[in-house]
Parts: structure tokens; sequence; C-alpha cells
């Protein structure tokens, strides 16, 4: 499902137009993304939770060229599946 | 800090300062957003969200667990797991 399904699929349900949808999800994501921006987490009962982690600088290699390089400290975000969506994701297959 | 989080709320909250609809219909909005990802997800179908990342769908082996409990030993069976792969724009939003 790409973003322009799931606008579909949002305007379908909501029985709003296309571009109504388009600007819900935009919203919703742009919100999101701000938070972890932030440093802020995102919690969505039901659904997931979104955290920012950490990462310290560190050496690495380009595995291509086994030359030595410094990797800058970054910031990645990271997502951790709701108990509900673990279970539905799991459902009927045994 | 707890209150800093971003919910559900908030969310709905920014969907009805955007629309100007009452925020009631707003938490629905957002619900309908979370349950169409949670359909797709659940149909085994992956989502490519366009600046924001991939949720994808991760098989995970059955493996030996054991109750940290009791010491007990159980199979876990497989299983399928949600992956969330962030965007490149995503990624370098945060580390601006």
């Amino acid at each position: 499902m790409t973003k322009s399904e799931l606008i579909e699929e949002l305007a379908k349900e909501l029985k709003v137009t296309v571009s109504t949808a388009s600007g819900i999800i935009s919203t919703i994501l742009d919100a999101m993304a701000e938070t972890l921006v932030k440093g802020k987490n995102v919690e969505i009962r039901g659904f997931g939770s979104f955290t920012v982690k950490k990462y310290k600088s560190y050496t690495g290699r380009n595995p291509k060229t086994g030359e030595e390089t410094t990797v800058k400290p970054k910031k990645l975000p990271f997502f951790k599946p709701g108990k509900e969506l673990k279970e539905a994701v799991n459902a009927g297959k045994k | 800090m707890k209150q800093n989080n971003l919910t559900r709320k908030e969310l709905a909250e920014a969907v009805a300062d955007q629309l100007g609809y009452p925020r009631s219909s707003c938490s629905e909005i957002v619900d309908s957003f979370f349950d169409t990802m949670k359909t797709a997800l659940m149909e085994g179908e992956p989502i490519k969200i366009v600046h924001f990342g991939t949720f994808s769908l991760r098989d995970k082996n059955p493996r030996n667990g054991r109750n940290p409990r009791t010491g007990e030993s159980i199979l876990i069976k497989k299983r399928q797991m949600v992956s969330f792969k962030p965007s490149k724009t995503l990624r370098e939003q945060l580390n601006d």
C-alpha cells in the first residue's frame, strides 16, 4: 500500500474528498515527524510507539573498500508495534 | 516528560485545527487512519509512505523461550512482526 492508496482508502472510509483525506494524512504524519525531530516520543495506543534512538559516533569501515571512516553521532526513529497490532498480524496464523 | 509525548489526542487536535472540524469527529478520523494501516498490515501488505517510511512484516522463526519467572521452557511459534524503516527524508530531518 502506498501513500496515495492510503489516502484513497481513508477518503472512502470517511466519505470525504481525496484532497481532504490527503490533508488529514499529511497533518498526522507531519505532527509525528515534528515530534520526533524535537526528540519526543509518539505513542499510539493499539498501534505502536515511535521513539528516537541516539547513536554515538563510532569508527566504521566502508564495506566495499575496507577504508576506515568515522561515523558521526546520529539519531534514528525506532518503531515498536503495540500489543494489539502484534496480535492482529498474527491472528489466524498458527 | 510524559505529557510531552504525542498521542492520538494531540493528533486529533492537529487535525481539528487544520480542518476546522469538531474535536470529537477528529479523534474518529485519527482512529480511521491507524485502523486503515492496521488492516493493510493484517492482510500482509507493506505500507510505503513517501517522506516518512515503510512498515513491513518480517517473519520470525520459531524458537525456544523460557518463562523468566518459572524457568519453564516453551516453544515460541513462528510469528510475524511489524518493522518500520524510516525514509531518508525522515532520517535527515532528525539529524539536521
